[in-house]
């Protein structure tokens, strides 16, 4: 997105768009990022509930991708995850990985 | 048609302020100002205005609530003094940064410590660098007018930005004068509709209210605030010219008296412009070229227009009713110092620290300074740029 210029700003800093915070894409935050590893998914959704970001997507009642666009990859969901049968279904990787 | 009445300086700012009829206000008593919001608020009680009084437990409170009805889309109104001001600090550069036209008049009263009540510039002095635009009053006629004047300013839509009204505490605000009263639908076709600028109660429009600005805009933000400062004046100007074919009173950025051919002068703010201008012209009975500028619009200072204002002096002595501590001079002298920097040919500047907690500001006092710049034209010996006056030794 192109900055916009001094002349360009709102008065006094005043969002004049109503939802434009999705534009503001945080991903760029992370340092650990989280993976999906999906055979070991029960389908609890507890990442869903727990993830402060909204950035674990569900679709028709299921797990879907992470939304890396806005995932700060900060851990709970990987922390909450109870995996299978003590294996993760959430693990947090060096971001560069 | 005029109506000439004898009222004291918050009188007659209350009387404004009834006069403006605005939407909200949300004030905090203190001395010396609590007289005119005690007299709001019997316009309130007694339904002469419609507007919603906020009773608030500080003025920390007081500032937030008007910024808050400020950004809902009302035209705001608040008062305070001294220790009232400092305690909004925080909020003061909300509402400017906001960029939210709440009109705030400001009975001039020391800082603490010393508990002192009565008249000093040190609290709106405090302020100069909040992005508020600042007014100063002579007496209490200055102040009803510039009252009247700051919605105009403040409210204009290239502007946008809180406006102090500056009275002296006591000396103007408890005093009695002469003056004249516009009439009440003169008052609000002057001052017209309040128009709100992305209000938050249009709910057809929603809007957000301070977000977090990071490194990648925050300095954007700051030019643009800059960049209205500097438009400030024009639109003073605009203003004073359809005031004064409504009053037939005369405004600008500041006045000057008997200054265009004079050598040496005074700058002084407020009250005690006056009794400078007695003294000005007993110096010029005796054939001395004195004269006198006294700045109405002090933020943002118009320094272009007052270093061509002055720059033609021999010797000029800035008076300061508070000092700005840091081993430094008074804050007047340091904006008229600034003003005066680019030119080559310029006059000496001296600095005098007056009437600090209502210190009597006499006209020996006066005798006293414009005889030193006499002295100093004369021999061209500075005995000191800077000197507290009226103390005891
Ligand atoms: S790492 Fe944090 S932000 Fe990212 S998906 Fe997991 S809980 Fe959400
Ligand atoms: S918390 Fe773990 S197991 Fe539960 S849905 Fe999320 S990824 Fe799957």
């Amino acid at each position: 997105m192109k900055l916009k210029n001094w002349k360009e700003v709102t008065p006094g800093a005043v969002i004049t768009e109503a939802g434009s915070s999705v534009k503001f894409k945080t991903g760029s935050w992370r340092s650990l990022k989280p993976v999906w590893i999906e055979e070991n998914c029960i389908q609890c959704l507890f990442c869903w509930i727990y993830c402060p970001d909204m950035a674990v997507k569900v679709k028709d009642g299921k797990r879907t991708e992470f939304d890396y666009d806005y995932c700060k990859g900060c851990g709970i969901c990987a922390l909450e995850c109870p995996g299978k049968k003590g294996n993760k279904a959430i693990l947090m990787v060096e971001e560069e990985k | 048609m005029a109506k000439i009445v004898a009222v004291t300086g918050n009188e007659a700012v209350a009387n404004a302020l009834k006069q403006v009829n605005p939407d909200v206000c949300a004030a905090y008593p203190i001395t010396p100002q609590t007289e005119m919001m005690q007299r709001f608020s019997s316009f309130v009680s007694d339904g002469k205005v419609k507007t919603e009084i906020i009773l608030v437990e500080s003025e920390h409170s007081s500032m937030s609530a008007c910024v808050g009805a400020c950004a809902a889309g009302g035209r705001v109104i608040t008062a305070t003094s001294s220790q009232g001001l400092a305690l909004m600090y925080e909020i003061l550069y909300i509402a400017s940064g906001t960029r939210l036209p709440i009109v705030m008049p400001v009975v001039n009263r020391a800082l603490s410590a010393p508990l002192n009540i009565h008249g000093d510039h040190s609290d709106s002095m405090g302020a100069r660098d909040t992005g508020w635009i600042q007014l100063w009053s002579e007496n209490a006629q200055e102040a009803y007018d510039n009252t009247i004047q700051a919605f105009r300013i403040a409210e204009h839509m290239d502007i946008r930005l809180p406006i102090m009204i500056n009275m002296d505490g006591f000396i103007i605000s408890h005093s009695i004068e002469r003056m004249e009263y516009l009439d009440d639908d003169q008052v609000q076709n002057f001052v017209g509709e309040f128009k709100s600028l992305n209000p938050l109660l249009d709910l057809e429009h929603p809007v957000s209210y301070g977000p977090l600005i990071l490194t990648d805009y925050y300095m954007e933000f700051r030019k643009a605030q800059d960049d209205v400062e500097s438009k400030v004046p024009g639109v003073v100007l605009d203003v004073a010219k359809d005031f004064e074919k409504l009053s037939g009173r005369t405004y600008g950025l500041f006045e000057t008296y008997r200054l265009d051919d004079a050598e040496i002068a005074l700058i002084i703010l407020n009250s005690a412009a006056g009794t400078s201008k007695d003294v000005v012209d007993e110096f010029r009975d005796k054939g001395i070229k004195a004269g006198l500028l006294k700045p109405r619009l002090y933020r943002p200072f118009p320094y272009k227009e007052i270093g061509e204002a002055l720059k033609h002096l021999k010797a000029v002595c800035v008076l300061d009713r508070a000092d700005a501590f840091g081993g430094s001079f008074g804050p007047v002298y340091m904006d008229i110092a600034t003003s005066l920097y680019p030119y080559k040919e310029r006059p000496v500047l001296i600095n005098k620290i007056y009437g600090l907690g209502g210190r009597d500001y006499l006209p020996d006092h006066a005798k006293l300074v414009l005889n030193e710049l006499v002295e100093l034209v004369g021999n061209g010996t500075v005995k000191s740029y800077k000197e507290y006056i009226g103390v005891r030794e």
